[in-house]
């Protein structure tokens, strides 16, 4: 990544992450299935990851020192594959395969398929764990790399979700960030009215997280939070990044119907020319 | 060929004892456990690595996915607890974070079957090789004693990828040398007028019945089929050919288990009459031990009537 001064990268990461945004719509409008909406509700979670905080390098992807990324909500993939694919991971084009019979790109991740892809996740409550293994195996071997990983609000109504987070607390793995990406919206409506999650701050908080709570479509604050977690020594860190389901997409947003539901012709097309749209907006 | 069968051994002992030595072996190895240490005898790994050793507490879903995040960096990770914990509450998590992901984490469960005994039917999971032999690409050793347990416990650490070993919490008689190979079916008997395939604790009872049935001039085979998976297709079709009939004995349900295996894998390829004793489609109870096998159905009888009526079908006795 070429130096820039902090407006010049957020500037840059907003770009990109409209981008992604474009190509999430594009790769469910082709599949005619996947996850638009919390897609969208962690694009911009993932292109400060991916674009910014993670070290990590496209030619070499089995760098012992790369930092470690689970999407432990594993049905965000178009997000990550379109983030992936824009860092030099796989080529853009391959994007189109995603979930076809004999693509890399799985409906949720697979890293037999994609070696970038650190954990093959998709059944909730599971990357977290798999996170504080590798978090583990950093502090073991004296590694400097660091895990990160991003989990849904609904699987924090996963019991095991809450085993892995006391885990990490308890091995005070300040290596291990999990940030949540709150868009309050499950499959069935939101989790609120359906199984509360909340006070979830308090919650990771009594389970030993440094927490820090911020605007998940700010990069400043995203940008800060990830600063802070490097900066946290004492045990792990967990970023509640608020967000809309849907973000970007007006039709789409704060809409827990569009959590599994692909958009058809006609609202591909709108989608698309919004998130045109905002990329003239802000040259 | 005919096996003695010699004093009974703990496998859990087998276990621990061998896991130490690979620690030393290995020093990227890392052993974890569920707050079962003492009973598994991961304790022994645990004492002398301490720095290497994770006893989680009772979480038995997510010690299977750290251990699979911990083996994705390039480790051999053991993972002990209860067979109905790590086969049966962790079945998703060994299923995606182990299997799907092609970790390197070796399972080796104690306290399988009927034989745990007084904990009674919740705790005696007669279900898991069945669960365990159905994931891709998962490895499944039953063994029949100490060294087997032990012989295994090194095995699955050379063979790239997950395994479950599943170990009774009963001292077995030793019936083996110890040779085990996975993907072997070790002959410990010769003969030539039944086959007796059988797992863990019932290899020592086949070899009981096999030696009174040679009294009455019935030439009993009897293959140890520790290796479920991946198993010894040839020595079972050969016994198949070569004897006519198969009698299947397995401290487990003969609905999912390696009576189902013998009998799918014959029928397909040559089929002859197979009878399979093991646990009915029903849970057990609380009980003595080895009062609760004659209970469900898997006495010394019983294997015998099963040999008899084997013998019946194949003209070979009136």
């Amino acid at each position: 990544m070429p130096e820039s001064t902090p407006a010049e990268l957020i500037r840059s990461l907003e770009s990109t992450a409209r981008e992604i945004r474009q190509e999430v719509i594009r790769m469910t409008y082709a599949a005619q299935s996947g996850h638009p909406g919390g897609s969208l509700s962690v694009t911009d979670l993932v292109t400060a990851l991916v674009f910014h905080e993670l070290k990590i390098d496209p030619a070499r992807i089995d760098w012992p020192d790369r930092d470690r990324l689970v999407l432990s909500k594993g049905h965000a993939s178009p997000a990550l594959y379109a983030a992936l694919a824009l860092r030099g991971f796989l080529p853009r084009e391959e994007l189109a395969s995603f979930r076809q019979l004999g693509s890399r790109l799985q409906g949720h991740v697979d890293r037999t398929k994609l070696p970038c892809i650190e954990a093959s996740t998709g059944c909730l409550g599971q990357g977290i764990g798999m996170a504080v293994g590798m978090a583990l195996d950093a502090r073991l071997r004296g590694a400097p790399y660091r895990t990160y990983a991003i989990l849904g609000d609904g699987e924090c109504q996963a019991g095991p979700t809450w085993e892995a987070l006391m885990a990490g607390g308890h091995y005070r793995l300040s290596n291990l960030v999990a940030i949540l990406d709150r868009n309050g919206l499950e499959t069935d409506g939101s989790t609120e009215s359906i199984m509360g999650i909340e006070p979830i701050a308090e919650k990771f908080r009594a389970f030993r997280y440094h927490t820090v709570e911020i605007d998940g479509h700010d990069f400043s604050q995203i940008l800060g939070a990830l600063a802070e977690a490097r900066r946290t020594t004492e045990g792990p860190t967990a970023i509640i990044a608020r967000t809309v389901k849907g973000k970007g997409v007006s039709f789409m947003e704060g809409k827990y119907q569009y959590h599994g539901k692909p958009p058809n012709k006609a609202e591909a097309e709108q989608a698309l020319a919004e998130l045109a749209r905002g990329s003239e907006a802000r040259p | 060929m005919t096996a003695v069968i010699g004093k009974a051994q703990s496998l859990r002992d087998a276990y621990g004892h061998a896991l130490l030595e690979l620690g030393e072996k290995d020093p990227l190895l890392v052993a974890m456990d569920a707050d079962l240490s003492g009973s598994t005898r991961t304790i022994l790994f645990g004492q002398k690595f301490p720095d290497r050793f994770f006893d989680v507490g009772v979480m038995e879903p997510t010690m299977m996915s750290i251990a699979a995040g911990l083996a994705l960096q390039g480790r051999t990770v053991y993972a002990s607890t209860f067979a109905v914990f790590a086969a049966g509450q962790a079945y998703n998590f060994v299923r995606q974070s182990i299997c799907y992901n092609r970790a390197n984490v070796k399972i080796v469960a104690t306290h399988g079957g009927l034989l745990v005994g007084a904990d009674g039917g919740t705790h005696q999971i007669v279900e898991d090789i069945g669960l365990m032999r159905g994931l891709p690409g998962m490895t499944v050793i039953v063994p029949a004693d100490a060294p087997t347990t032990r012989a295994a416990t090194f095995a699955v650490a050379e063979r790239d990828g997950p395994a479950y070993v599943r170990l009774t919490r009963e001292n077995l008689p030793t019936v083996t040398d110890g040779s085990f190979q996975i993907g072997k079916a070790a002959e410990l008997r010769s003969g030539s007028d039944l086959t007796i395939v059988a797992v863990g604790a019932l290899v020592a009872r086949a070899l009981e019945v096999a030696e009174e049935l040679a009294k009455v001039g019935v030439s009993t085979r009897v293959l140890d089929f520790a290796s479920v998976k991946p198993f010894d297709e040839p020595a079972l079709l050969r016994a198949a050919r070569e004897t006519g009939a198969l009698l299947v004995l397995e401290e487990h349900s003969v609905l999912t288990g390696v009576g189902a295996l013998v009998a799918s894998t014959t029928s397909e390829n040559y089929p002859v009459p197979v009878r399979r004793v093991g646990v009915p489609d029903v849970f057990g109870e609380s009980g003595e031990p080895w009062a609760l096998l004659d209970r469900f159905g898997m006495s010394k009888e019983r294997i015998r009537n099963e040999a008899w009526e084997l013998l019946r079908l194949r003209g070979k006795v009136q």
